[in-house]
């Protein structure tokens, strides 16, 4: 399993290139050679989502992609979504003040699934929400005040938008 | 009825951000998996394909010839060099050592571990360890392992019955033959756990220059640091933790102690730092983190009226092949064993047994969520015996307002509380006659619904005492929590919390407290979390007690620090103590605020300043202090009595349920909780565990199950044969609080970890079967999973 393949992948809006055996995943090629961290390990099955990220717009779990199919497409992590300044984006703002997490560790996850939909619908209703983090296995909060930092933050974002 | 304690209280009881989530939201927050040393290896597990079988040999050449292969550990090799590990009962012949030697005790059991230079590499070495064995007969049943003489986990012990104890705590004959009804019944908790989203990961590395082994480690144990100096045969003092690790989800399961004493012992031999991260199927099949799993067969002897006389409970919990701490939670149920009822008496026999099983361990709420679901069941059975309601039968039995210091008979003396009033209040945000009209509606159209009523005592803050009542030799009767203030010399504030955290918000309980006791702002105290060697003293943040116990030790360190502001202010302003006021910080001449001395001028005087402090004073401003538990240093009485816990908190759940007949899915639609923990420290911390508490109990009660087949194969081992609740599992809850201030604590606070889990289980089960009750069906098993309630419907089998 020597062999090595060349990627490049735009990963929060910077170009990263590796060499990566065939078989490593997209979530061990970001903890590890990327060494973005805030992406998580949970089930490595694709059932809890704790892994997700953005991938060409799109929200997947990394543990079930390999690196190697990110050749050439762009990768949006826990960590692209804070401000420039590295201050916490108006999503990653509603989660504090909801104190949508307890352990922390589901809600790279979260965020991410959230940023997907808000991206895609301003007013999400109640069904909207639960369908965009039903993928997502949080085991602190029982998902009430989760459901509330997302509501939190399409109002906001609608407040910034105008 | 008491108002909330917290309306002159400027911090404490607030809503204010949870200092902790800022580095999760940025995803900066530092995992065991996060840390990565140079050099470091990497550990894949080999896994016994049998439940119980003969190792022959173990053959590791061809793994050991793969390039990038470092090492590969067998339990004869670590037997030779280590200790086994010990647990806290007194059965010195059932030995656990983190690698099976000579037999293997359940299906996934650890046979030897490949260590290589990445995870990838150690995988596929672990896949070419050829172990040859021969399969033995396993026991997986547990009552007829209670029985079995000949299949033994543990040969050398001599049966399987780890544990057998009986007590009888006042006068149970005379009650039952006293009472006018008794009826008995049997209700089973299925084998779950909390199965937190981060699996157990520890990295270890041992500097020979120092002596020192550094560990890092996704943990949340008592007794850690002990037990691994302990395995190793190395002193305490050479082995540091870095409690600064985040960890990701535990709720009493993260007790990687087999784990951390494998890469211990590599992390020395090879010279490097070694680590392992569970990966899915390790965790769910070996990892050492099922919950408890216990068949009761209880009788309750009860009066026309309703009233609850007597309990005669028969607990046989199967604890697996290697159980841990986990036969202490039978124990913990002692300290609330009739719940929040004035029952008179009750005989408790409690017995654990090893069976060819992945081990237990303790698991939020320490088996009194168990224990909890049995008291209801029988609540609600006298209730439909008599015809009475199942809110009045609770509400005649409770235990009053003003009856408080109650003690009930197993000897512990419940703080506070009102059970009445929060009950009320739940019913009342539930809309109950409404949600009655409701059920009524859906059943004259034909589909079956249900009401649950449900509540919880939530014993905090322990004193360890269980583990004397089980094993005599182990003469623990404390169980006590430090902190450490320190102020710089530019007045700045820092606390030290000397344990880990899974997501409680100890730091911002700390810093709330701190700021409330000297009237600074939290915002700019810093909390640190000490590595192991530099901590205060802890027993980690189990039992539902770091806001009783940190909280309480940290207002107490707190108030040391102002009563040295205070002298050192009387000698500087040359008036008597009595005389000034403390204010945020500053002391004042009380006759004449101008005279006065800021906070800055104090903490200057008191690090530099020696010819202005009181002759003979400690130069510096520090404090700690090490809480010890109310109530807690005393050993049992005769008749085997004993307060364990200091505080009850309370809740009251009412969910509302719909079961589709055709599949016998239960649907959770609607759910109101009123709780009671005291004084709330963090408002939104409180509200958080108690519906995350609230959500484990509704996969207890309906989806979680670690199942093993008759022949003892594993069959839970991924997301996708355990089954936990999404978030469409999970209605909006409603919650309603409700404060009764303990006395015990610095500002009235109780523990709020676990209620949730306590009350929702027999909450559903409730309504589960007042949703069944017109098809004269009933179910008394956990988890309530649609095949069951199906059955049930189809055969119209009766469990009663």
């Amino acid at each position: 399993m020597k062999n090595t393949i060349d990627i490049s992948v735009s990963i929060n809006g910077k170009e990263f290139e590796d060499s990566v055996i065939p078989r490593m995943t997209l979530l061990d090629f970001l903890r590890d050679k990327a060494r973005l961290t805030g992406t998580h390990t949970g089930c490595e099955h694709g059932v809890c989502g704790a892994c997700s990220v953005i991938f060409d717009g799109d929200p997947v779990r990394s543990c079930s992609l390999l690196a190697v199919q990110a050749n050439g497409k762009s990768v949006m992590t826990v960590e692209g979504l804070t401000n420039a300044d590295g201050t916490p984006g108006i999503i990653q703002e509603a989660f504090q003040d909801a104190h949508a997490m307890q352990c922390g560790y589901c809600t790279s996850g979260m965020l991410v699934s959230a940023h997907a939909l808000l991206e895609r619908n301003d007013r999400p209703s109640l069904e909207d929400i639960k369908e965009a983090i039903g993928g997502n296995i949080c085991r602190c909060t029982g998902y009430v005040q989760i459901i509330e930092a997302i509501q939190l933050a399409a109002t906001r974002l609608r407040e910034v938008s105008g | 009825m008491k108002e909330q304690s917290g309306n002159n209280l400027k911090f404490v009881s607030r809503k204010r951000r949870v200092r902790e989530d800022k580095r999760f939201v940025k995803g900066t927050a530092v995992f065991a998996q996060d840390v990565n040393l140079p050099n470091m290896k990497h550990c894949a597990i080999v896994q016994s394909p049998y439940p119980r079988a003969k190792i022959l040999s173990i053959d590791a050449s061809q793994a050991l010839g793969m390039e990038g292969v470092r090492y590969v550990l067998t339990g004869d090799e670590f037997r030779a060099n280590a200790n086994d590990m010990k647990f806290g009962l007194n059965t010195p012949e059932v030995k656990w050592y983190p690698l099976a030697v000579d037999i293997t005790r359940y299906a996934g059991e650890w046979v030897a571990v490949v260590v290589a230079d990445d995870q990838y590499t150690a995988e596929d070495a672990a896949e070419l360890v050829e172990v040859e064995y021969e399969s033995l007969e396993p026991i997986i049943d547990p009552e007829k392992a209670y029985d079995e003489k000949e299949v033994l986990v543990h040969p050398a012990h001599g049966s399987n019955v780890l544990y057998e104890g009986h007590f009888c705590w006042g006068t149970v004959d005379e009650d039952f033959a006293a009472a006018e009804e008794t009826l008995s019944y049997r209700v089973r908790w299925g084998r779950s756990s909390t199965v937190p989203i981060e699996t157990f990961g520890v990295v270890a590395r041992w500097n020979e220059a120092v002596d020192l082994l550094d560990v890092w480690a996704s943990i949340q144990m008592p007794n850690y640091v002990e037990l691994l100096a302990a395995t190793l045969r190395i002193p305490l003092n050479c082995v540091r933790l870095h409690q600064d690790v985040d960890v990701g989800g535990s709720y009493g399961v993260k007790r990687g102690i087999k784990h951390s004493v494998i890469v211990g012992y590599l992390s020395r031999l090879l010279r490097a730092p070694v680590r392992m991260i569970e990966d899915r199927l390790i965790n769910m099949s070996s990892g050492d983190a099922h919950g408890p799993d216990r068949i009761f067969d209880t009788q309750v002897a009860f009066n026309r009226d309703g009233k609850i006389l007597s309990l005669k409970i028969r607990a046989l919990d199967d604890a697996g092949a290697y159980p841990s701490r986990a036969p202490f939670q039978l124990a913990k149920p002692i300290s609330a064993i009739v719940g929040p009822y004035k029952i008179n008496s009750v005989q408790y026999d409690a017995i654990s047994v090893v069976t060819n099983k992945t081990g237990q361990v303790p698991v939020r709420g320490f088996g009194q969520s168990p224990t909890n679901y049995m008291i209801e069941a029988a609540v609600d059975k006298v209730a439909r015996h008599l015809n009475l309601g199942r809110i009045e039968v609770r509400q005649r039995n409770f235990i009053n307002h003003d009856e408080f210091p109650y003690q009930i008979p197993s000897g512990s003396k419940y703080d506070s509380g009102d059970y009445h009033t929060v009950l009320q209040k739940a019913l009342d945000a539930a809309n109950y006659d409404e949600l009655i009209n409701r059920r009524d509606a859906a059943r004259a159209a034909g589909r079956l619904a249900g009401v649950g009523i449900g509540t919880c005592l939530e014993p905090g803050g322990g004193n360890n005492i269980f583990e004397y009542l089980m094993n005599p030799s182990a003469e623990i009767t404390t169980f006590s929590e430090g902190a450490e203030i320190r102020v710089d010399p530019d007045g700045l504030v820092t606390g030290v919390v000397g344990t880990t955290t899974s997501g409680q918000g100890h730091e911002t309980l700390m810093a709330t407290i701190i700021g409330e006791e000297l009237g600074i702002d939290p915002d700019t105290i810093r909390v640190v979390h000490a590595d192991s060697l530099n901590a205060p003293v802890t027993r980690s943040p189990v039992a539902s007690r770091m806001a009783i116990m940190l909280g309480s030790s940290t207002a107490a360190a707190a108030q040391k620090i102002i009563a040295k502001v205070m002298r050192i202010a009387a000698y500087n302003l040359q008036e008597v103590e009595d005389d000034l006021e403390y204010v945020d910080g500053s002391v004042f001449v009380r006759r004449d605020p101008v005279r006065k001395l800021t906070w800055r001028d104090i903490c200057f005087i008191a690090h530099k300043a020696y010819h202005k402090m009181p002759n003979g004073m400690e130069p510096g401003l520090q404090a700690q202090h090490v809480f010890q538990v109310p109530g807690g240093g005393q050993l049992p009485d005769e008749q085997q009595r004993v307060q364990i816990y200091p505080c009850f908190s309370f809740q009251a759940h009412i969910p509302y349920v719909e079961i589709d007949p055709g599949t016998g899915h239960v649907k959770i639609l609607d759910y109101t909780i009123g709780h009671d923990c005291g004084t709330m420290i963090n408002p939104d911390i409180v509200r958080g565990m108690v519906i995350g508490g609230l959500v484990h109990g509704i996969g207890a009660a309906l989806y979680e199950k670690f199942a093993y087949r008759p022949d003892g194969q594993f069959e839970s081992a991924t997301f996708a044969d355990y089954l936990m609740p999404s978030v469409y599992e999970v209605p909006m809850v409603k919650d309603v609080d409700h404060c009764t201030p303990s006395p015990l604590t610095s500002h009235g606070q109780k523990g709020s970890g676990e209620g949730g889990y306590l009350g929702a289980p027999a909450a559903i089960a409730s309504a589960v079967n007042d949703a069944l009750y017109p098809r004269g069906v009933s179910i008394y098993e956990l988890p309530m999973r649609s095949h069951l309630i199906e059955d049930l419907l189809n055969g119209g089998k009766t469990n009663p």
